[in-house]
């Protein structure tokens, strides 16, 4: 129980990596990162994260295909998702939403805001733990 | 003492003759100019009046001399159908203005379905029944010209029989006669339009004859005589004269109805009274006052045709002068040479109005209603393709006038000498009796067919040609005597004058009374057995209803019809192929076979009510049932209506599915639009939305970077030093992203301002090279080798533009060469009429599908696995905007693995004169940006 939660980074830009990275590190999480989604599923099949904060614009794999794949996974359904998108469409959100996204945050972000809704969807988890994870 | 030589004579007829040309060209003129002389009613009734001949001119007071009274009835009856009849002569008016009928011959044909036959067989009738009345005009003007060239003795001019032609007075009066018809009556073309030249001329001889009448009239009674009283009060002294004041027996009587009849009939059904009643009426109203003014004239020009009877006989007490000349003769006896000469005249002017209306009437007729159907309907011919017929109509009408003339001048030459002038006179007048029946039942009994007008007039001319014209032929010679006076083959029964055995009668009333029998018994009795076509039925609703509004009334059917009737207006609407569709599909609804005959139960009716609906709309077919269903077609007007309308129904639906299938091919034209504009749209969403995200991800490092140096004081300086130039970093990302972006925009919509110059380009690349020294400074390992030719020709280029491609290209190869042995090549030299510049680098190469792709904004190759490429993914497209301007091109050639080359060319400048186009650049600092 005490171990921190695994929180894995994905997106293009490395200046956002970089800054993401930071964030979660300071607040205490156990931080991965990937810089295409082509890595992140790789990074996730490596080791489950808890939660994933995941860019929707990537070159080879987008966000969105990433999602809907970790989702799929057999064990990944409780895996966390919050989707990063610098579109800020409504389309876009309501797509995200669809395919198994847990939050959706338009870029340019808030980072007090993030690491709430980060916190906030992990203590959800925690509170109704899935069988999945049980079983892990 | 005065004498009247022949020339004197002819002068003077010439001198009228050219009055009346003058007339006529006057009123021709002022008609031209829109001002009618003859638009008055005066003119009108005076121009009727050319129903007064040298028949009345002349023969009046023969027959007043023979019959005493008995030449009344001929102005009785005109005079009866002018006060009593009226309303007809109108209704005849209206349709023929509202038809534009130009002739009697048209106006038969029109009321029965514009039938060519009956139209032809009017005009047949006419031509061959009006010569004896011709001729009896040449007759009176060639004989008054004899006797009057004799003065002062009176001769009575012999038989022409026998003499030459040359010397024969009627064949010049005929050709004369002929050239003045022509002349006048031919100008115009349209039938329908209103001769008013012609129209004057003949009320002016109304004038005159009425004047030389009234003169001679005068001086017998007051200048002879003492007064009416005193030539009638020795006439009745005189034992000869006395029978003339009564009305002898039973033939009498019938004589005088019959003739009076007659000539009720001929004021309107004459082709040359219906030209001026009916065709040259200028305004209805005229009527009004002409059914006064007409009937006085008569009275005026028979006052004194008793007296000036009875002078003659009394003063030609032998008889060695005949009756008809009475009025010449009279003043040729008391030696008034002048007077003499103006009864002449006056006679002349009767007879010539008389000819001139005639042969122009029938001259109508014929071209309209006898040739040019024949004409027309000879294929062969092609008359149909011609442009221009009024040639031919003119020489067909041309040659009917001399047709008619000679027919008469061969009647009165011939066969004329055997009859005095009225009696000839009445020989047309049965003649042309024979329409009569039609034109009154055609505008009054809708029920008179086709097949019943042509019945009766082919009955009655037959008839008359039996009655009265073959019997003429017997007495001139041309047949044997017998046929006349005992009947063909001796057959009693037959005889010509006493048919059937009807005798007792003058020759007129005898053919009048049998062929007006015929006639009309066989016009009323095949109509009553025939049916009318529809156009025929839409017509004799026209004529009939010619003072009715249409009334329209929709009410509900009574009655009964037969299936057949039914199917028969359903065909009439389908045709008859989809109503035995329709036929089909009927029996299929309701099971069982449709008895065509026998009444139509409620199913057939509803069933054809529904079809019908289909085709000319509901309303209109409940109507079209509702008329067919009734016993009596009470509605037919209203029935003829609908079928006007139901045609343009047809020709409105063709234009609607022309019209509908424009629309339809618009329609597709506009989807094709939409579609296209629908892609744009999305073209520029999803630029708006690439705009945002280029814009949003350096924002985003931006803000998060500041919001950790805010919230995290406690940083290290080394990892703060870092943030914050990421921070600057990504700043100067937006601020190239922005300009590039406006740029673009800029070049895209035309707003830019371009400086171009004609310039060696050599030290524009060497200047633009050494401005990316810094790039290679920065680099690890990339090094930048230069093969530039010793000499380039000048180019006409906008400087800083030029240096922004190379910035760029080089900036690009810089960021995607080796990484560990970076090696950027830069050459430029010159090739045909080029100047060509290649930027070589040694990085992974462009794949074949992404060479095109990267030149579009946005689009940066995904060929960098490890890094995401830097740069705005506008410096391309830029590039290709400005070579476009320049005339120039850029591309690239790779191959994956080794390597792109980005070549550029651009032409050389034509004729180098070194000119400089000044204007402010808006991108000074592209240089620097175009990283």
């Amino acid at each position: 129980m005490n171990s921190p939660a695994k929180i894995l980074i994905v997106d293009d830009e490395p200046n956002i990596l970089l800054s993401l990275k930071f964030l979660m590190t300071k607040a205490g999480y156990s931080v991965r990162t990937a810089k295409d989604g082509e890595e992140a599923l790789a990074e996730v099949a490596r080791e489950k994260p808890d939660l994933m904060l995941l860019d929707v614009m990537m070159p080879k794999i987008d966000g969105f295909t990433v999602c809907q794949r970790v989702k799929s996974m057999a064990d990944c359904v409780d895996v966390r998702i919050v989707m990063l998108t610098a579109r800020g469409r409504d389309v876009e959100r309501e797509k995200g939403l669809s395919l198994g996204a847990d939050d959706y945050i338009t870029k340019p972000f808030s980072t007090k805001d993030t690491l709430e809704r980060v916190a906030g969807l992990l203590a959800q988890s925690k509170a109704e733990p899935s069988s999945e994870s049980a079983a892990t | 003492m005065p004498m009247l030589s022949s020339s004197v004579i002819i002068s003077v007829s010439f001198l009228y003759i050219g009055l009346l040309f003058a007339i006529a060209y006057y009123c021709d003129k002022r008609a031209d100019a829109g001002r009618s002389v003859i638009a008055n009613p005066y003119v009108y009734a005076l121009s009727i009046a050319v129903y007064c001949t040298s028949w009345t001119f002349f023969g009046s007071v023969g027959r007043a001399a023979t019959t005493g009274v008995g030449f009344l009835p001929i102005y009785i009856g005109p005079t009866l159908t002018f006060i009593i009849g009226w309303m007809v002569i109108r209704k005849i008016i209206r349709i023929s203005k509202a038809n534009r009928i130009t002739s009697i011959a048209d106006f038969i044909a029109s009321r029965y379905g514009n039938s060519f036959a009956l139209g032809a067989l009017v005009s047949i009738i006419a031509v061959i029944g009006i010569p004896p009345y011709i001729s009896l005009q040449l007759k009176a003007i060639s004989t008054s010209f004899s006797i009057l060239q004799g003065y002062p003795s009176i001769i009575m001019p012999q038989d022409v029989n026998g003499t030459s032609l040359l010397h024969d007075t009627e064949f010049y009066v005929t050709l004369l006669m002929a050239s003045f018809a022509i002349v006048f009556g031919t100008r115009h073309i349209d039938a329908s339009e209103h001769h008013e030249g012609m129209v004057a001329a003949i009320a002016f001889e109304s004038v005159v004859k009425l004047v030389a009448f009234l003169s001679v009239g005068l001086f017998v009674t007051f200048g002879l005589f003492n007064g009416f009283s005193d030539i009638f009060a020795r006439a009745e002294a005189s034992p000869d004269l006395k029978r003339l004041f009564t009305i002898n027996g039973i033939s009498g009587h019938v004589s005088w109805i019959t003739l009076t009849i007659l000539s009720m009939a001929a004021i309107v059904v004459l082709p040359r009274q219906f030209q001026v009643v009916v065709v040259e009426n200028i305004d209805e109203r005229h009527l009004k006052k002409a059914m006064w003014l007409f009937p006085l004239y008569l009275l005026l020009i028979n006052i004194f045709v008793l007296p000036v009877a009875f002078a003659g006989l009394l003063m030609f007490p032998d008889g060695s002068v005949k009756p008809d000349t009475f009025v010449l003769t009279i003043a040729m006896k008391d030696q008034q040479p002048l007077l003499a000469l103006l009864a002449f005249i006056g006679g002349l002017s009767a007879a010539t109005g008389m000819i001139i209306m005639e042969a122009i009437a029938l001259a109508t007729m014929v071209s309209n209603d006898l040739v040019m159907p024949l004409l027309l309907r000879m294929d062969w011919l092609r008359m149909r393709m011609r442009d221009d017929l009024t040639g031919i109509l003119l020489a067909i009408r041309r040659g009917t006038i001399l047709l008619v003339l000679f027919l008469g001048y061969l009647y009165a030459s011939t066969l004329g000498t055997s009859y005095a002038l009225v009696t000839i006179g009445l020989v047309s007048f049965v003649a042309v009796l024979q329409f009569a029946p039609a034109i009154i039942a055609g505008i009054y009994w809708k029920g008179a067919t086709k097949a019943g007008a042509l019945a009766g007039l082919a009955g009655g001319f037959a008839l008359w040609t039996y009655t009265l014209l073959l019997p003429s032929f017997a007495r001139s010679g041309w047949l044997s005597a017998s046929f006349a006076d005992h009947g063909p083959y001796g057959l009693a029964l037959l005889k010509p004058y006493a048919l059937f055995g009807l005798e007792g009668l003058d020759p007129i009333s005898h053919a009048t009374i049998w062929t007006m029998v015929f006639n009309v018994a066989l016009l009323a009795g095949v109509s009553l057995f025939t049916s009318q076509s529809m156009l025929e039925r839409s017509q004799a609703v026209h004529f009939v209803d010619a003072f009715k509004q249409s009334q329209g009334n929709g009410g509900e059917w009574r009655g009964r019809a037969s299936a057949d009737e039914l199917w028969s207006l359903l065909a009439r609407f389908l045709g008859a192929a989809r109503t035995e569709t329709a036929l089909a599909r009927f029996e299929k609804e309701y099971g069982r076979t449709l008895v065509l005959h026998g009444p139509a139960d409620s199913d057939v009716v509803s069933f054809v009510k529904r079809q019908l609906a289909g085709v000319i709309g509901a309303a209109s077919a409940r109507i079209m049932v509702a008329s067919v269903l009734r016993e009596e077609m009470q509605d037919l007007d209203e029935v003829t209506r609908i079928l006007d309308e139901a045609s343009q129904l047809v020709v409105y639906s063709r234009r609607l599915e022309s019209k509908s299938r424009e629309l339809e091919a618009a329609t597709a034209e506009l989807q094709g639009a939409n579609v296209r504009l629908r892609e744009l749209d999305k073209l520029k969403d999803d630029f708006m939305a690439t705009v945002s995200h280029e814009i949003r991800t350096p924002l985003t490092s931006i803000r998060s970077f500041s919001e950790i140096l805010r919230d995290n004081p406690d940083i290290e300086l080394e990892e703060r030093q870092e943030f914050i130039s990421i921070i600057v970093l990504e700043s100067e990302r937006l601020s190239r992203l922005i300009n590039d972006i406006l740029d673009l925009a800029k070049m895209e919509a035309g707003t830019t301002q371009w400086v171009f110059e004609v310039t060696d380009p050599k030290p524009v690349i060497e200047q633009a090279l050494a401005a990316t020294s810094g790039l290679f400074a920065k680099s690890a390992s990339a090094k930048l080798r230069t093969v530039i030719a010793e000499k380039l020709e000048p180019v006409r280029i906008d400087r800083d533009r030029f240096t922004q491609v190379i910035v760029n290209l080089v900036s690009n190869a810089v960021k995607f060469c080796d990484r560990d042995h970076g090696l950027v090549t830069v050459k430029a030299w010159q090739e045909d009429g080029l100047i060509r510049v290649d930027v070589i680098d040694n990085g992974q190469g462009i794949a074949a599908q992404d060479q095109e792709k990267i030149f579009e904004r946005f689009q940066q190759a995904g060929n960098t696995l490890t890094d995401k490429p830097q740069g705005t993914g506008l410096g391309l497209p830029i590039c290709r905007q400005i070579l476009q301007e320049f005339g120039g091109e850029v591309w690239v050639t790779s191959e994956a693995g080794k390597g792109a080359v980005f070549s550029f060319r651009v032409p050389i400048a034509a004729d180098a004169p070194a000119t400089a186009e000044h204007g402010p650049s808006l991108a000074q600092d592209a240089v620097l940006d175009a990283i």
